[in-house]
């Protein structure tokens, strides 16, 4: 709820600068760069919901017209013929050009790309830009929260797991929490997907994902708002892993299934022209499954996001006594339901990894149940 | 779909992938397993202090059993032994009377016996005294007899009278 109040504080200040640096309405209006005040509520949400190369926590219009922002640079990490690492301070976000080794970048809807040295774009007829990307490995806002989330979670676990050695096996403080939902996901995720026999190996995976997607999820819903499980390169290594894990360690039976889905149930000449259309479709499936994981994630969470800041924008645009509070109490009730959400989603992807892993580890003959 | 492929970045993709890995290998050792391994130790403990709890409910009980039986047996053989003892307490009581009863018949019968010869004897030795006194007597007044006449006389008078008043 505080990324509520905050955000609300955010853009109430800049129209209040605004306000004062233009007389008239229809000015107060119209930001600096002559946009209307819906066109700079959709760029702020859409430049929220993509990673960024600083950690600008918000920005202020000054009276001169220049944007201040508040926060810090990360460090930017190319690989453009050689290493290259310079601070994001040099792209000044995005109004200026960086020279690095007589090369000239350019920071355009969050991507670095190569230009010349007064910056400029060239764009293809559907407008997009067509200059030379290089090979981005920056430390961005996103690597940091994940990087922060990381420590976050290995600090919280490797002291509930000491804790152990020192209350004579017994939960205390904080594990009391956590101890019950890592036992729910083992008991309730992991054995009863996968099996008693064979669920050990998966466990490490789905309980650092699960918890890694929730912390992450309620990350985004505090004020900083960083917005990474709803980003598709998050979710596509995550449901990547999901994918190797699950046909990495697929067993006879997986395979089996796969390519031959009806069994001994009935005779080749039958099963032949049936199988040209579902052997296809399986092996499709395999890469459904987890496509279907990181659009869901990804989906969810950058709606969840966009709902919210769009709210909060229309207080912007209502400016009345009914509208404003209006739209600030749907904010506020859509933010109770965020957090709902990104318990659900983690447990939605966790519970899905564990179904396909269950699926991959089958042993018994499945061909009658089909 | 354009749009995803456009959003998607790389870098963020090189990082999350390598950040969670190592997060996943290094949580394994130093969170998961001992969480649940400890977890699973401490169920499996619970598992058994409550089976050995169990057991030692069922060894009570059959301890308790034991030991009523033990002593229920005890109480039968403690009963069973001083019944005996009474019984032969009083078959020696009736022994023991029983058999003074024929001492003392036998010795009064002895007694009896002894007394009677006693008094036989007695009455002999009394028989053989008072023949011999007789004798004495009849000596004593032939002697007189033979001295004084008159006196011989008066002496068998008044010895006459005697063995009258006798």
């Amino acid at each position: 709820m505080r990324k509520t109040f905050l955000i609300t504080l955010l853009f109430a200040t800049s129209l209040f600068v605004s306000n004062n640096a233009f007389a008239s309405e229809k000015e107060a209006e119209e930001g600096a760069d002559g946009k209307d005040l819906k066109t700079e509520i959709k760029e702020y949400i859409d430049h929220h919901l993509l990673d960024s190369h600083d950690f600008s926590l918000f920005s202020i219009e000054q009276e001169n017209g220049e944007k201040k922002h508040i926060g810090f640079p990360l460090p930017v990490i190319l690989w453009d013929n050689g290493l290259k690492v310079f601070s994001s301070s040099k792209f000044h976000h995005g109004e200026t050009v960086a020279e690095v080794d007589g090369n000239y970048y350019k920071l355009y809807h969050s991507k670095i790309y190569k230009t010349d040295a007064a910056g400029t774009i060239n764009y293809d007829d559907k407008h997009h830009a067509t200059n030379e990307k290089p090979l981005d490995l920056s430390i961005t806002k996103g690597v940091v929260m994940i990087f922060i989330t990381c420590l976050l979670m290995f600090w919280l676990f490797s002291s509930l797991a000491k804790s152990y050695a020192k209350n004579g096996s017994i939960p205390k403080g904080i594990g009391r929490f956590f101890e019950p939902i890592v036992l729910y996901i083992r008991d309730d995720i992991a054995i009863s997907n996968i099996g008693e026999k064979r669920y050990k190996k998966y466990m490490p995976f789905l309980l650092t994902v699960f918890f890694f997607i929730w912390f992450l999820n309620m990350f985004g819903l505090t004020p900083l708002g960083v917005n990474v499980t709803g980003n598709i390169a998050v979710t596509a290594a995550l449901a990547i892993i999901t994918f190797l894990l699950t046909n990495l360690t697929g067993t006879k039976d997986y395979w089996k299934h796969l390519f031959d889905p009806l069994g001994d149930s009935m005779p080749w000449l039958g099963k032949l022209p049936l199988y040209i259309i579902l052997i296809p479709i399986e092996i499709l499936g395999i890469f459904i499954k987890p496509f279907s994981l990181l659009i869901r994630l990804y989906a969810n969470m950058q709606a969840g996001h966009i709902v919210v800041m769009s709210l909060i924008g229309l207080m912007f645009i209502f400016k009345s006594w009914i509208g404003s509070p209006l739209s600030f109490g749907l904010a506020f009730a859509i933010s109770l339901i965020e957090i709902l959400v990104a318990l659900l989603q983690a447990y939605i992807f966790t519970m899905l990894s564990a179904l396909y892993f269950g699926f991959a580890s089958e042993e018994h003959d499945h061909a009658e149940a089909h | 779909m354009e749009k995803l492929i456009e959003e998607f970045s790389l870098g963020l993709f090189f990082w999350q992938s390598l950040l969670f890995i190592g997060l996943v290998l290094l949580l394994r050792k130093f969170a998961w397993k001992p969480i649940l391994d400890t977890v699973n130790d401490r169920e499996e403990g619970i598992k058994n202090a409550l089976a050995a709890a169990e057991e030692a409910k069922k060894e009570m009980q059959n301890v308790t059993a034991d030991s009523e039986k033990l002593l229920k047996e005890a109480r039968a053989e403690r009963e069973a032994m001083l019944k005996e003892a009474r019984e032969i307490k009083e078959k020696m009581i009736a022994d023991s009377k029983e058999q003074a009863k024929l001492e003392g018949d036998k010795m009064l019968k002895q007694a009896q016996a002894a007394i009677e010869s006693e008094k036989k004897a007695a009455v002999a030795d009394i028989k053989s005294q008072v023949a011999n006194l007789s004798v004495d007597i009849a000596e004593k007044v032939i002697k007189e007899q033979l001295s004084n006449k008159d006196k011989q006389l008066k002496l068998v008078e008044d010895m006459l009278g005697d063995i009258k008043l006798n």
